[in-house]
């Protein structure tokens, strides 16, 4: 019993440590991309553009198809399920809102977590096996200001730019199926969908993309960081880093979602 | 015999640390002048390389002082340790290259972040250390490209990029066949006479280490065994380094009550320390 109680105890203390060490990994991230240029140790362009291109250029195609099929099963099931009411034509409505405001910022994140999270997790776990992460703190180089805040700058740039992309492919997808079934041209569907869009419904999509794109890095970047291990620990540190930021996002997004339809 | 102050370059003193409750290192004390070549020896587990990562400043002791080239770094601020570390090169066991790199990219990363130089300047500077460790021709080689000793030399080549005071060399020899490890250690003796660095060398190897040192330091479980001349340390009649000279397997004697408490896990306070931290000893 006893023995049982020092490990939640334990446990306890490591979720808050852990979760004391997040925060202070984001405001050194943070601070390194806005004072590094003053202390004479300015984060790398270079590092953020290449960190933007394998986080977001490379993911547009995935984006891509997965938000139109999202859009286009919205459309099936709205469709399915407004038939009895004859009410089709609210599609629009419907799969407009639902895209902008929810599933075009959800499925990014997600695809997100999954492609760039786990990369960014292992390069760092991988590093720290190899000392590299030694190498960097011996040579003078600060590796959060290396390795986190460029990853920070670039996820925070490209999530907002993938989740409008998959904003319009949703809307796209809803549309070319509600084209087909209801015999409504593309063009009008998509004019629709822009006249019932207000500028709130975009906002919220992106100040969530914004919150994922944190979400997803402080949260890799930590399990890289904590790595031990060898090999099976990098594996296990990729595995957690995945899981963890996609369940950070869908509990993030529900908790903004409470909010922000309250406003 | 006293040594002027200035002459120090490193001064260890009664450095003790912990890994968790694990006391490692036990009130250490060392000494390392200018244009000095040291060795530090020691078993696998006697915190040799756990002395190594405190004086790169990669851990707070838990108590006791570490000043490199006059200064305490254990009571730096950030910014002093980062100007401290351009005076410093490092030269890990497994070479620490950054795997997203070529050797030239890897070698010009000090120069880059510390140094506001224009790229061909930068290129010839790696050429030329690339030179000083025999590896020219390799420059756009990724270092999963390279064999064991290239990876060294390349990490030493990088070492030395900014021209360092102090040098520290982990390991220099491990896994390397005999040619290339004698050609390591002719090259830690070039740097030396040829630059003036000060050079700590981190081996368990002996015959690298009786080549190369001015001074040798025998750790052994966290206490400084002996600290002498080549000369010295080969007449010792310390049985453990007499041991470690001869490779002559230890023959602890065992105490018994001790043995029962550890086989029944109860009461380990006074336990002797053992190992160092895990991972870094092969």
């Amino acid at each position: 019993m006893k023995y049982k109680i020092e490990k939640i105890g334990k446990g306890a203390a490591g979720v808050i440590e852990e979760l004391g060490y997040a925060v202070m990994l984001f405001i050194d991230s943070v601070y390194w991309l806005i004072l590094g240029r003053v202390n004479k140790q300015p984060v790398s362009l270079q590092l953020i553009f290449s960190q933007a291109m394998q986080i977001g250029v490379t993911a547009i195609p995935i984006v891509i198809i997965l938000c139109f099929c999202v859009g286009t099963m919205l459309a099936i099931q709205g469709l399915e399920t407004l038939k009895p009411y004859g009410a089709q034509a609210q599609v629009v409505t419907g799969i407009a809102i639902s895209v902008t405001r929810e599933f075009a910022s959800l499925i990014t994140g997600i695809i997100v977590a999954g492609r760039s999270g786990s990369a960014i997790a292992a390069r760092i776990g991988t590093m720290k096996e190899s000392q590299e992460i030694d190498a960097l703190q011996v040579m003078g180089i600060n590796p959060v200001r290396y390795l986190a805040a460029p990853a920070l700058l670039a996820m925070l740039i490209v999530m907002p730019v993938l989740t409008i992309v998959g904003d319009l492919m949703g809307l796209m997808g809803g549309a070319v199926y509600t084209s087909y079934e209801l015999g409504m041209s593309v063009s009008v569907y998509m004019s629709r969908s822009f006249e019932v869009i207000s500028v709130y419904d975009f906002l919220q999509g992106i100040i969530k993309s914004i919150v994922f794109a944190m979400l997803i890095v402080i949260v890799s970047v930590l399990n890289g960081f904590q790595v031990k291990g060898g090999a099976e620990g990098v594996g296990l540190a990729t595995t957690r880093a995945v899981v963890m930021s996609i369940s950070a996002i869908v509990i993030a997004d529900m908790i903004f979602t409470f909010f922000l339809t309250r406003i | 015999m006293t040594v002027n102050k200035s002459q120090l370059v490193i001064q260890v003193n009664n450095l003790i640390t912990h890994y968790g409750s694990k006391k490692i290192l036990n009130d250490v004390s060392l000494e390392v002048k200018k244009g000095e070549i040291m060795v530090i020896m020691g078993g696998s587990g006697s915190g040799k390389s756990t002395l190594l990562r405190y004086m790169l400043g990669l851990n707070k002791p838990s108590s006791g002082s570490i000043r490199l080239l006059g200064t305490d770094i254990t009571k730096m601020s950030e910014n002093q340790l980062h100007q401290m570390k351009k005076k410093i090169g490092v030269s890990f066991q497994g070479g620490a290259l950054f795997g997203s790199m070529s050797v030239s990219e890897n070698i010009q990363l000090p120069l880059r972040e510390h140094a506001r130089l224009d790229e061909s300047t930068m290129r010839i500077m790696s050429h030329m250390k690339l030179e000083v460790v025999n590896l020219a021709g390799f420059e756009d080689l990724m270092p999963s490209q390279l064999s064991g000793g290239m990876i060294k030399r390349a990490a030493l080549a990088r070492a030395i990029i900014l021209d360092p005071q102090l040098l520290f060399f982990d390991e220099p020899s491990a896994g390397l066949d005999p040619v290339v490890s004698a050609e390591l250690d002719e090259l830690i003796l070039r740097l030396r006479d040829a630059m003036g660095m000060t050079i700590v060398v981190v081996t368990h190897e002996l015959e690298s280490a009786f080549k190369i040192a001015d001074k040798i330091t025998i750790l052994d479980r966290g206490d400084i065994l002996m600290c002498g001349t080549v000369d010295e340390v080969k007449k010792s009649n310390n049985e453990r380094i007499y041991n470690l000279l001869h490779r002559k397997p230890r023959r602890d004697k065992v105490d018994v009550d001790e043995y029962l408490q550890r086989l029944t896990g109860k009461s380990l306070k006074n336990n002797p320390v053992m190992k160092t931290t895990p991972g870094n000893d092969s």
